[in-house]
């Protein structure tokens, strides 16, 4: 479903990434992870369209989108969330995610009928938080969130643009034990219907939930495996516990 | 919500009642005051629309007052005072203007787009100063009031007024349901969170260039109701000191709220015709004012009563 | 129209376009290095105008009185910075852009209290004064020629001390990471007025210089500050390099567009609309070049933010 050739960015001298192939198959969880500073946001970014890059191209679904926009991917059904909480502070969580639901709702140019009271749009929504288990905090304004129900609405707000890929940038950032074993929870329940790249740095999440794993040291990729056959790789542990490993 | 309709009701009679008390106190000097005030504040509300709702901190927006009160200054040059054309041209103008320069605009953001309205509305100043033939530098007196056959006579003051309230009700309450609709919905969402707004899948430029034309022509509106108002029309009306006192009739009222812009305009007008009262040289006084008004009333006055709409 | 002329319309160009960059880097750096939108910067350029003119009444010294000017300026910028802008820094722009504003209407009222809303009488010493011999029979002001060169040697004296020495260092340091500077010990407050003060005594200088070619009255700044966001805007904001190219450009055109746009249209319409429309466009012209400028590069031409 998501194919990236070569990919290579630098910013300066840093070569953020540095020639990175690669393929998530429909319907897999495929982690990403690698140490402090490999580039795997840089990587996120570039996947989302945020950032340009400077070779390589990215497939999604058949068609080549290295040169779209990050809204016309967000309509082609690549969503994603961010690592540092990105919502909408002075709306409450079901405007958030009704927003994301009426983004994808076709044009918004209707000015007179209040999108608040908006079947279309809070029906889907009330739906999606109830997902991600917010149906009790739905009337909470988003800055007013714990830190965990926050993440938790990033992952709900993505769901809400009814995406063929989810990109979720360590959707645990952050979380507490309890937290966390909620999210995985959540996503575990959604491996059965989404494909997810998910870039992560909890150990745990990562070797239950991913299908598999690859590794990005320095902008390379420099092992794309099954999970056992990851934790078992040399070049991995040398990577992440020094020479001696 | 109940509350907010109470007060805004309380409100609108209120201002209903001030023509009849004054004239019955002998002051009738008041009618003309409140009701310039009245005008002010429909182009306050236009531009909260885009800065306070949207954002954009257009400091250009005394752009659309010139151009409505051109309008009809130019219609009546020669010779046409019917009041539904004079409204039509400048509805009509202020939109296409605003379209020409929120295309360039809105595709910057921050301290360019402050900039750059600046620049355009000095620029359409220097051209209202340029045009001898419209009184250039000096003005031109309106020839005639717009005429509404039949409907009203803008002549009556006290009609005047009314009809001036009746407007700026109308646009609070259409404020009101835009601000709320999916448009307003987006466009406050791109003030929000820009970066969120792109990863949901929405390009803020389409929506923020439509909110900037609806309110260029809001406010051309103002003009047209303003030049019947002073029955002169001046280039100074677009100087760029009328764009501040405009944006200071916003924040002090308090962004993103329907109330915000009428209060902020009562305020900021009443306060300056108090101190013009006092000194010829009251914008000394005004000035370090307005300064203190920033550092320390973050929220505005609408912020005392309710907390903003996001 | 001969070439005399417009060489001469081309001097007067440069001359104006050196004193937009004079204030356009002032800006600039303020902004680059502090965030801070200043729109009182036109009121420290009236500021030097006028102390420059008072100065050199009272003592009846010109030089005195531009470095009483200058001094004067710094100290009144300086003294704005500590009191008023330092609550700023942390707002976001649209406070920046309306407590500024507050400050134009203070200063310009506060200089017609003291002096009165009549255009101030600017004097220049007998050796400014007079014509220097061009090429080709033609002659250029004096007082404009040492305009130009004195801002072209401000221009080169400012690349070198923000490429050259410790100080620029660490302005472009600050301009790319505030908290970092100061981590590394460098008092950022001192930093921050010393830079204000520069960008003051920058705009100070403008201001006296263009006293005797220009009205000294209250407002003055204003008129000059818009153009010189149009230089900003071409030139890409933070880019001193930008502020440069932009206002000899900015400068240039507007020069020879009020010089010979309305006689070039005469030659192609009938010459009573080009009566009207010559000082018309002529007046618009800049502002459709930031247009133009703007529809190909969004940040402007030099823009590294």
């Amino acid at each position: 479903m998501l194919e990236v050739k070569g990919l290579c960015k630098s910013f300066g001298a840093l070569r953020a990434s540095d020639g990175i192939d690669f393929h998530v198959a429909e319907g897999e969880t495929h982690a990403l992870i690698g140490p402090n500073g490999a580039g795997k946001t840089t990587f996120i970014s570039q996947l989302a369209g945020n950032l340009r890059p400077d070779a390589g191209r990215i497939r999604f679904a058949g068609e080549d989108i290295t040169a779209l926009s990050a809204p016309k991917r967000s309509r082609k059904g690549l969503a994603r969330s961010f690592q540092i909480t990105s919502v909408y502070p002075g709306f409450t969580a079901l405007e958030n995610v009704a927003l994301a639901v009426q983004a994808r709702s076709g044009h918004s140019f209707r000015f007179w009928r209040d999108a608040r009271s908006d079947p279309a749009l809070t029906g889907p929504a009330r739906q999606v938080l109830e997902e991600v288990g917010l149906k009790e905090r739905m009337n909470v304004l988003a800055g007013n969130l714990a830190h965990g129900e926050q993440r938790q609405l990033e992952v709900a707000m993505a769901l809400a643009t009814r995406p063929r890929l989810l990109l979720l940038d360590e959707p645990m950032a952050g979380m507490g034990i309890d937290e966390s074993q909620h999210m995985i929870g959540l996503l575990a329940s959604l491996k059965r219907r989404q494909t997810i790249v998910l870039v992560e740095h909890d150990m745990d999440a990562v070797f239950r939930l991913a299908d598999r794993i690859s590794v990005l040291v320095y902008g390379r990729v420099i092992a794309s495996d099954s999970p056992e056959k990851i934790k078992m790789n040399q070049e991995v542990r040398r990577a992440y516990l020094g020479e001696d490993a | 919500m109940r509350t907010r309709l109470i007060l805004w009701g309380i409100a609108a009679l209120l201002l209903m009642a001030l023509p009849p008390l004054v004239i019955a106190l002998g002051q009738p000097y008041y009618v003309d005051l409140v009701r310039r005030i009245l005008i002010l504040a429909i182009a306050a509300i236009s531009l909260n629309l885009i800065l306070g709702y949207g954002g954009l901190l257009s400091f250009g927006h005394a752009a659309y007052l010139g151009i409505g009160a051109y309008a009809v200054g130019i219609l009546g040059f020669y010779g046409i005072s019917n009041g539904w054309i004079h409204l039509l041209v400048a509805i009509g103008a202020s939109a296409l203007v605003a379209a020409a320069i929120g295309a360039v605009s809105i595709r910057t953001s921050g301290i360019y787009f402050i900039m750059i309205t600046l620049a355009f509305t000095q620029m359409l100043y220097y051209l209202g100063i340029s045009l001898d033939v419209y009184g250039g530098d000096d003005g031109m007196r309106l020839r005639s009031k717009s005429q509404f056959a039949g409907l009203v006579d803008l002549r009556d003051p006290v009609a005047f007024y009314y009809v001036a309230l009746g407007v700026m009700l109308l646009f609070v309450f259409l404020t009101y349901r835009i601000v709320n609709s999916r448009f307003g919905m987006l466009l406050r969402a791109a003030k929000s969170n820009e970066a969120r707004s792109r990863a949901i899948g929405f390009s803020p430029y389409p929506y923020r260039l439509a909110a900037f034309i609806i309110a260029g022509a809001m406010c051309g509106v103002a003009g047209a109701l303003y030049a019947n108002h002073t029955n002169y029309i001046t280039p100074g009306l677009m100087a760029w000191h009328q764009s501040g006192e405009m944006m200071f009739m916003v924040i002090l009222g308090g962004i993103a709220s329907t109330a915000g812009p009428v209060l902020g305009t009562f305020a900021l007008l009443l306060i300056e015709e108090l101190l013009k009262g006092w000194t010829e040289h009251w914008q000394v006084i005004l000035g370090p004012l307005l300064v203190l008004s920033v550092v320390f009333f973050r929220r505005g006055l609408a912020g005392i009563f309710f907390k903003p709409d996001a | 129209m001969s070439w005399a002329l417009a060489f001469e319309q081309l001097l007067n160009g440069l001359q104006y376009g050196v004193m937009l960059f004079l204030m356009a880097a002032g800006l600039t750096l303020v902004f680059g290095i502090m965030n801070l939108v200043n729109l009182a910067h036109g009121s420290l350029y009236m500021v030097g105008a006028y102390l420059a003119a008072a100065a050199t009444q009272w003592t009846g010294n010109y030089l005195l009185g531009v470095a009483l000017g200058l001094a004067g300026t710094l100290v009144v910028g300086m003294a704005v910075e500590v009191t008023a802008l330092r609550t700023l820094y942390e707002r976001d722009h649209l406070d920046q852009v309306l407590a500024t504003f507050g400050l134009i209407l203070f200063f310009n009222e506060l200089i017609a209290i003291v002096w009165g809303r009549a255009p101030l009488y600017s004097s220049l010493p007998p050796w400014l004064q007079g014509h220097i011999k061009l090429f080709a029979g033609s002659t250029y002001p004096v007082y404009r020629a040492a305009v130009i060169v004195v801002g072209l040697l401000v221009a080169a004296l400012l690349w070198y001390v923000v490429t050259r020495t410790r100080l620029g260092m660490l302005i472009r340091a600050g301009a790319s990471n505030r908290t970092m500077v100061g981590a590394l010990g460098v008092n950022i407050k001192l930093l921050y007025t010393v830079v204000f003060g520069c960008g003051a005594a920058l705009a100070g200088l403008a201001g006296l210089m263009a006293g005797p070619i220009y009205a000294v009255q209250p407002g003055m700044g204003e008129l000059i500050l818009i153009q010189v966001f149009v230089v900003i805007v071409i030139g890409g904001i933070g880019s001193i390099r930008g502020a440069l190219v932009g206002a000899i450009i900015v400068g240039v055109v507007d020069t020879l567009g009020r010089a010979f746009l309305k006689p070039l249209l005469g030659t192609m319409i009938p010459p009573t609309a080009a009566e009207a429309a010559g000082p018309a466009l002529a007046s618009m012209l800049i502002y459709l070049l930031m247009a133009v400028v703007l529809a190909v590069r969004p940040a402007g031409l030099f823009a590294n933010r």
